[in-house]
């Protein structure tokens, strides 16, 4: 379990006492928890509407709607939130009530500080149990998708080595490649095979987030920070906190983002907006770009400084074309997925189907492919893939456009084609080629081709 | 430096030095404590169907008070303590302003059926003084059991913990005060 920060709790009281709550208010933010306070009912559900809360800390008799018509209330939009009965007039049907309808506990005021403490301590046990569980979903969610890094190619094979090699060491990483390569995988993956793997990957596309609200989103901010802050929040450095942040489209940060990435990488060290305390950085960067880092540095949209910060061991991916013959291990494997998760009966690519996903050059890369199988598997009747199931751009795409433009290439390519589609009957293929099968042989052992 | 003036709030504790408060007080923070003479009349806190003084408006009253130049101002009273909602407190304290407080009513080791002990009475006192103080510099309740800030509900806590504080809780000190 990761260190606990009282603060990161927010505990409401509602009773219509000032008295009661100032005091309360007071003795819990000894302890450190972030404290609201409500007087009434609706004050309570727009405070709730606002911000987050953990636990309520709730009075039954109050003017207007009561505690356990509030309870109610709240339990018809948020499930999660712990809520405690504290009630100067404890019966046992309003406690069977309460508990009944969800209360964490009730208990009866005035209530002896111990025993107070060890409500609210259980209360937060649940909480850093939920958030612990959800974390935990979300690690197994991440190993799934390292599953998906599939290649058996050399180049692939290189990378595999390169992450293996990097892993283990708290180095920062920058990954180089095209546009749906599977940067943020091969993220994933270095931290999952990190010593940082129990804590979180935060991932940031800086391409995504606007320069205005970058600083904000990184470094998190202060209550009243500026307008709209009503309350804190954590910014990226702070949720990565032990694990690793992924800065995705590194490319893309501005220059003033830059120098305040830069300072932090320096003094490992920040300050959430608008506040004085400094927070102590602890992540590991790995950062991910498709442009060309060294050129923007020589066009000064990117700073030298930083360039050399997070070039400190760098993996190349593979373009798709350039690994062509993982196509088929990579369609099948997520064929299988998608299969899966639509719990659909579609079993194979045909091999025409196949051929011309070979053929396709694909400018979006893997991120092109999963979606071009998920999209036959949606629109596939027969149980079988076929060229029509693929997307318009890649069936129709002519054959002539991929690869070498010689005449001997083409017809290569096609040759090939043509047999894949006849499953290598030669008679066939020869009469569709309107050629006799004694040249479709000679053309074979010309081009070498090999029955797969 | 920072100057707390020590009030008795009702009447004088019974078996207390406020002399050896203070020494102790100033051997762990870089205070200087005074004492004041008359203890502060506290009736209107009385809650008669519970027999304790409402710690809050004690506080208040504290913080009503005229500087006389301190920074800090640390009630003690025998008398028994309450908030609205608990049976007891200890004490009380403004975080990071200037008022703190705590009673002896439950420090006294007679109150729990056991012997006098006035040398563990004095050592309670001086860690409830600086637990409180220790609010005032705007410290909060430490997770770490060797540390003064360390929160207590029974008198067997503030028992366990010393009377000083832990480093990071030294640390904070030193840049505030």
């Amino acid at each position: 379990m990761t260190a606990f920060d009282p603060s990161e709790i927010t505990i409401m009281i509602v009773d219509d006492e000032l008295s009661v709550r100032q005091s309360l208010e007071a003795w819990f933010q000894d302890d450190g928890y972030t404290m609201v306070t409500a007087e009434n009912a609706a004050e309570a559900l727009k405070r709730m509407q606002n911000q987050h809360i953990d636990i309520i800390l709730l009075d039954i008799k109050m003017p207007g709607m009561d505690g356990l018509a509030l309870q109610d209330r709240i339990r018809e939009f948020n499930k999660d939130v712990i809520i405690i009965i504290i009630t100067a007039f404890a019966t046992v049907d309003t406690a069977v009530r309460a508990l009944k309808a969800g209360a964490f506990d009730y208990t009866t005021k005035p209530v002896d500080p111990d025993e107070l403490s060890l409500l609210v301590r259980n209360a937060v046990d649940r909480i850093r149990l939920q958030r612990e569980n959800v974390a935990l979903r979300e690690s197994i969610d991440h190993l799934q998708y390292v599953d998906d890094i599939i290649g058996e190619s050399p180049q692939m094979q290189k990378v595999f080595e390169l992450v293996k090699t990097v892993a283990p060491t708290d180095s920062t990483v920058l990954i180089l490649g095209e546009s749906g390569t599977g940067k943020e995988l091969i993220a994933r993956a270095i931290h999952m095979n990190s010593t940082r793997k129990y804590f979180p990957i935060i991932p940031v596309n800086c391409g995504a987030i606007p320069e205005s609200l970058m600083e904000s989103e990184l470094f998190g901010h202060e209550k009243g920070a500026f307008t709209g802050a009503q309350y804190r929040r954590k910014g990226k450095l702070e949720m990565a906190r032990g694990g690793t942040l992924f800065l995705d489209e590194i490319g893309t940060l501005g220059l003033k983002s830059q120098v305040d990435l830069l300072r932090v990488l320096e003094d490992h060290e920040f300050h959430r907006v608008g506040g004085e305390r400094s927070v102590k950085a602890d992540f590991r960067l790995i950062c991910a770009t498709n442009v060309n880092l060294s050129e923007a540095v020589k066009s000064g949209d990117f700073r030298e400084d930083l360039y050399y910060r997070i070039n400190v061991f760098t993996i190349t991916l593979p373009s798709l074309r350039e690994r062509q013959a993982d196509i088929p291990l990579l369609a099948k494997h997520f064929l299988e997925k998608h299969r899966t998760s639509m719990n659909r009966k579609v079993e194979a690519i045909s091999p025409e189907a196949m051929a011309v996903l070979k053929s396709y050059d694909w400018p979006g890369n893997v991120r092109e492919l999963v979606n071009a199988i998920e999209r036959a598997v949606v629109i596939n009747k027969s149980g079988t893939i076929t060229p029509d199931d693929l997307p318009m751009q890649i069936a129709s795409r002519p054959v002539e456009a991929h690869g070498e433009q010689t005449l001997a290439d083409v017809e290569r390519r096609h040759i090939e084609s043509m047999l894949a589609d006849n499953e290598w009957n030669i008679s066939r293929t020869a009469e569709k080629l309107h050629i006799d099968r004694v040249t479709l042989y000679n053309k074979i052992e010309k081009y070498g081709l090999k029955r797969p | 430096m920072h100057a707390v003036r020590i009030i008795t709030l009702g009447s004088h504790p019974r078996d207390v030095s406020l002399d050896a408060l203070c020494r102790g007080l100033e051997d762990v923070l870089p205070v200087a404590c005074s004492i004041e003479p008359i203890p502060l009349d506290i009736d209107h806190a009385r809650d008669p169907s519970r027999q304790q003084y409402h710690s809050t408006q004690l506080l208040a009253s504290l913080v009503a008070l005229k500087s006389n130049g301190e920074s800090r101002v640390l009630g003690i009273t025998p008398y028994d303590l309450f908030i609205p909602v608990l049976t007891f407190v200890f004490g009380q304290a403004q975080l990071n302003n200037r008022a703190a407080l705590f009673s002896t009513f439950r420090l006294h080791n007679e109150f729990y059926g056991m012997p006098h002990a006035p040398a563990l009475l004095a050592e309670r006192c001086l860690k409830e003084g600086l637990h409180e103080l220790g609010h005032t510099f705007g410290l909060r309740h430490c997770l770490e059991l060797p540390c003064v800030m360390n929160s207590s509900t029974y008198v067997e806590d503030i028992d366990l913990k010393p009377a000083d504080f832990c480093l990071p809780c030294r640390e904070h000190l030193r840049l505030v005060c």
